[in-house]
This record gives C-alpha cells, structure tokens and sequence, in this order.
C-alpha cells in the first residue's frame, strides 16, 4: 500500500519513536559524559567506560550473566526445538491441546510468580542458589519463547520433506538433522538470540533465583542505581544496548539476505 | 542407466519385452498389453497384498475392509474423489500411516511395524517435496547415502538418474532454480534413484498444465516399462488414469467400487458409481424383461423395449437403467433400423468441442441424454440444429445394464 506522508502520520511516527528511543539515546549520550554528575554534561569523555572495565564487580556480574545467557539460551533451544517438533509433527498424541496450550502459558504468567515458585521448588529439592539455579530459572521461561519461534516456522514448512526423507531410507534423526533442521535453522537461530537477551535483561526471576557468587549484570546494575546512578552504569547500558543492538541487525540483514537470493532463484525459474 | 532387476521365475514377462523402444503402431501396443494380464492366471502370486485392510481415525474410517492385489511390473491406478481413502491407501503402504487392522504384504512379507525407511517402496510426493537446501544432484544422492554407497558410485547413478529424466545440465541448481515440470522431472529421478521394486505417485502431475501433464503421462508409462518396476499411481484425473494403468481401482467411501483394465472398466462398468466417474453416461430407467442369448431386454416405464449386453452382471431386483456412453449413439433425421435401440426427441442444446460435437437431446420420454458425434462425420451443409425432431440409436452391443 502506497500511502502519502499525512501530518498526522508524521506526528504518530515521530512521537512513536520519540517515546520508544528517547530514554535509551539519553543514556548513551550521558555515557560519553565528562561530569561525574549524570544530569550534567560537561563535554564528551570515554573515561566511564574504562572505569567500567576497571571496576571488578561489574566485570563479574557481566561474566557471570553471559555465562548463564549462553548455557540457558543453548539448552533453552534445543528443548523449546522439541517441543515445538512435538507439537507440530505429532499431531495425534493425547492431550496435544492442553500441551500446546501450556506451552503459552509461561508468556504471559507475571515474572514474579516464575521466579518465586522456582525459588520454591529449588527450596523444596534442597538446590543451593547460585548460577545453576539462575540457568535453570532461565531455561524454563525462555524455552517456552523458543517453542513459539520455531513452532510458527515448523508449521509453515512442508511435512512431507520429512517424509521424503524417511522414504528415501533417513532414519527419524538423519531426517531431522539432514532435513528438517537445516530448514527450520534460521527460526532457531532466531530463537537462541531471543531466549540469549531474555536471559541477559532479566532481573526478576534472577532476584529470586540467585545465590552468593552468581550475581547477574542487571542484578549488579540495580543493586547500585539504588546507591544513585553514576555514568558508570550508562556506560555498561550502553554497552548492553550496542551488543543487541547488533545480534537484531545481523539476524535481519541475514533474513533480507535470503530473502533476495530466494526471490533471485525464482526468477531464474521463471527464464528456466 | 539402472538396469532392470532380475525377472524371478514364474513372474509375468510381458512388459519386459517392449526393452524401452516405443511401440510403433496402436496394434503393437494393444497386443503388448493384452499380454500383460497377470491377474488373470490363477498361479500369480500378487506382489502386493492388501488384506482386510482398515483404517479408522477415531470415529471416521478412510479405509474400510479393503482386499486388493497388485502384481509385479503392473502399473497400478487408485482413482476416486477426494477423500475417498486413496492417499490413505497409498501412504499405508509407504508406512506413513499405520494400519488399524488388517495387513499389508510386500512380496510375501508383511509389511506391519516395518518403519518407512525400511521398506523397499520409494515415493514421489504431490508436493515434489524437493529439499530446497540440496542442488538437484545431492536430492537425488540423497537416497543413496543413507544406504552407505561408495562415492563414486552415487556420482554415477546420480549422472544416469539425470539423463534418466533429461536433466543433465541442472545438477548443480537448487529446486528453488527449476520450473514445475522440471521440478517433476527431478522428484522423478530421486525416487527412482534407489532401483525400489515399488514406486509410488501421489499424484505426480496435478501441480502440471494439461499439455505438459499429457506428455509426461506417456514419459511414465515409457519409463515404467523400460525399468520394469511396479507403479502404483494415486490419482483423481480419470484421463490420467486410463491413459498409464494396466488396471485401475476406482475408489469411494473407503471401498473399492471396481477393479479392472481401463477398457473394461469403461466399456463395462459394474455399478452406477463407476459408469458416472469415468466419462459421460447415459441412463435411462427400465425393468428387465427377458435375459436371453447374451441380450437383456428392459422395458422403459412409458412401454418402450430396449436391448442391452448382458455379461453376467447381477442385476438385482429387476429395476435397471439402461447405460449407453454418448459415442455410442447415433443420431439421425431418419427412424433408424429396427433391430437398433432407438429413441426419439428433441434436440435440446450443441456443444461444438473441435473434434467432436456433443447434443443434448431431450427424449419424447423426458430424460435427457448426451450424443458426441465425430465432427468429421457431420455433413457440414446440412447440419442437425436446434430444436430438430431426431432419432437417437445404438446396436445392442452400444449398451449396457446398471443395477438401479
């Protein structure tokens, strides 16, 4: 659709973006600030950044939360992969519904009540609180994202692929890996990042579920902005902004990428 | 080129004559299928055997006590509607969906817990179901390395598969690069890669424009000679199905109506189902007066005696309709001979069709029936119109009996 610029669309835009980037542009900005006081600008400076890099409890916290984000996010993925195999291909087992039905569930239950009945559990089995439980925690609430991900592309993709390659003499899992995980590939990437940012921004569940030694960098950050926020914390924001800033646009420039080599081969089809 | 697997003693070798040259004339093609007729010698053991095969999703069966057998290089048609439990069939047989009682046999085997990539039964899916991520070769390799052949072996058979299917020079392209008949082509090709001793089509060229269906449907029945592999087709195009099978099964509700070679089964149909699905028919309600001779004699409700085949068909209670495919009816301005059926009325609608004319004829009686007249036989400067009183006849050998 070819709509012209009206100037209500050109407000609606521009406040849009403006209520969605403003906040996080002015923490960047305020990162590269000289003063010590946040509020203030006092020319550019980089020095917050190396008092970051120098400060060794943050250090740790990032550490740590990279640790727990790249362990959760893998195990998160190949588990939601599962699930989502389970829910799209084996449409006739008992209680596929209800299955299918809880697998949404953890996207909307409040984070409050996850973290708190995981910290029960691990209490109940007697799980000491560290960054085993962090990465559990993170599993369970991520892997269900994953499910969602992948599942939407599962469905899309033809079922008899995978038929074919059981009649061509692939066994179930040479047909999944050779076949079917190659094509589902990009939603599973797709799914890592996702459950890799969930993991790398929470806070809550963490709060719950973490112990001495495993504390995460939102964890870290939150505990000192109650102490004031010092440029020092913009300048880890800032970091975290520009690292997923880049996971988004490589996942998209790789999507537009097979979009064009797609639309490329059916032209050459076309001439065929 | 895959060479043909060993013909085992007893199996019928009549196909195998043909060794891939194409008939050259109708006759030589009639007689090479006539001698083709397996089930009909008592001593042939079936290749595939479907034993009181049923298959019930939870309160709906798709397949309903079905008995059947196919044998060895037979090119074998399912033909019914949609949902009529054809593809059901097919993937039972493929083993991609269980059998909920009953059991299917493979060359003597029973086929039941044997999981789909053990069976010696490769398919080619409606979809092509083309990996998009292989070039056309590695499609076509697939197959073969699963079962573990040397390298240089899959290159070979992968270079003969594509000069198989006249593919040579798109090896290198992916599924995405090709056209539909191409694509065709290359499932083709991955499917028989394998050498399997049976190849199953579910509906190979729906996804096809009608010229090039037609052309590869006479590519398939020369292939399926020169490989001397048993095809099985499932499909709901009945031109489609007359023109490869040697035999055909016409399918409904999860049964078998009919199973028999194409002439048979339209020149006689057993059943009012069969007559209507393959081709145009005429019916005309009747009780049957005298079985004599080969002859049944009906009469039709306004007093009129027609003569049909009779060929030992159960006719019931005696109520039948009287069944004639349009080719089979002359029309005329003159009262036709009196040993011929004839049939008076009023020419009602034309359809001029290229090759042929179709009329439809309202009978004095009120039925209304179909002519198809060779245009080639229509003298072209006095035609028959619209609205002309006619005669309408056909020899008792032009028609048939259908229980009502």
């Amino acid at each position: 659709m070819n709509r012209n610029w009206t100037a209500f669309n050109i407000t609606s835009v521009v406040f849009g973006f403006a209520f969605l980037y403003i906040p996080i542009l002015l923490l960047i900005i305020y990162s590269f600030n000289e003063s010590k006081l946040v509020t203030v600008w006092a020319g550019f400076s980089t020095k917050w950044y190396a008092a970051a890099f120098a400060n060794q409890a943050l250090v740790d916290a990032a550490w740590v939360t990279f640790q727990v984000a790249f362990i959760s996010a893998s195990i998160a993925t190949v588990l939601g992969t599962m699930a989502a195999m389970a829910l799209v291909r084996y449409t006739r087992f008992n209680g596929r519904f209800l299955f299918s039905g809880m697998i949404y569930a953890p996207l909307v239950m409040p984070e409050v009540i996850t973290g708190l009945s995981l910290l029960l559990l691990f209490v109940a089995i007697g799980l000491d609180r560290g960054m085993l439980t962090v990465i559990l925690a993170h599993i369970t609430f991520s892997m269900c994202f994953v499910a969602v991900v992948v599942q939407s592309r599962l469905s899309t993709m033809d079922a008899s692929l995978e038929e074919a390659a059981l009649d061509l003499g692939a066994t179930p899992t040479r047909a999944f890996f050779s076949v079917t995980l190659p094509l589902i590939l990009p939603a599973v990437l797709a799914g890592w990042m996702l459950a890799f940012t969930l993991s790398l921004d929470d806070l809550v569940i963490a709060q719950f579920n973490s112990g001495p030694g495993a504390t995460t960098l939102p964890m870290k950050i939150f505990s000192q902005v109650r102490l004031g926020v010092t440029p020092e914390i913009n300048a880890v924001c800032t970091i975290l902004v520009a690292i997923v800033t880049t996971g988004v646009v490589i996942a998209s420039i790789s999507m537009k990428r097979q979009e064009i080599a797609r639309q490329r081969a059916q032209q050459l089809a076309a001439q065929a | 080129m895959p060479s043909s697997p060993p013909k085992q003693a007893g199996a019928p070798s009549g196909k195998a004559e043909a060794g891939g040259s194409k008939p050259s004339t109708a006759k030589a093609v009639a007689n090479f299928r006539k001698s083709f007729q397996p089930w009909l010698e008592p001593d042939t053991a079936p290749f595939i055997e479907f034993r009181n095969v049923t298959k019930r999703y939870g309160a709906v069966t798709a397949v309903d006590q079905l008995s059947l057998s196919i044998f060895e290089r037979e090119f074998f048609a399912l033909l019914g509607p949609s949902g009529c439990g054809k593809t059901t069939l097919m993937r039972m047989l493929a083993g991609f969906e269980e059998i909920s009682s009953g059991a299917i046999y493979l060359a003597g085997e029973d086929l039941s817990g044997v999981p789909p990539y053990r069976r010696p039964v490769n398919m080619m899916f409606q979809s092509y179901a083309l990996f998009p991520h292989m070039s056309v070769a590695n499609n076509i390799a697939f197959g073969l390395k699963q079962e573990g052949m040397a390298k240089g072996e899959i290159t070979d058979r992968v270079a003969a598969m594509l000069a198989l299917v006249k593919m040579q020079d798109f090896g290198s392209r992916k599924p995405d690069q090709l056209s539909g008949g191409q694509r065709q082509r290359v499932a083709l090709a991955r499917s028989l890669a394998k050498q399997p001793k049976l190849l199953l089509l579910d509906e190979p060229l729906g996804a096809l424009d009608r010229k090039l269906r037609e052309e590869t449907q006479f590519e398939l029945v020369d292939l399926q000679e020169k490989l001397g592999i048993t095809f099985m087709i499932v499909t709901h195009d009945q031109e489609e199905a007359m023109t490869v099978a040697d035999r055909i099964a016409v399918m409904n509700a999860g049964k078998l109506v009919q199973v028999a070679p194409p002439v048979e089964m339209y020149e006689r149909p057993t059943n009012r189902y069969v007559a209507d699905f393959l081709g145009d028919i005429n019916l005309i309600a009747g009780r049957v007066k005298s079985q004599s001779k080969g002859v049944v004699t009906l009469e039709t409700p306004a007093g009129q005696r027609l003569r049909a085949n009779d060929d030992g068909v159960d006719l019931g209670n005696g109520n039948v309709w009287f069944a004639t495919r349009p080719e089979k009816l002359a029309i005329s301005r003159a009262k036709p001979a009196a040993k011929l059926n004839a049939l008076e009325g009023e020419v009602w609608d034309i359809a001029y069709l290229g090759g042929q004319t179709t009329y439809k004829v309202r009978l004095d009686s009120g039925e209304m029936v179909k002519v198809a007249v060779l245009n080639a036989t229509i003298d072209a400067h006095d035609p028959i119109t619209w609205e002309e009183r006619v005669w309408l006849s056909c020899p008792t050998e032009g028609a048939f009996a259908l229980s009502a």
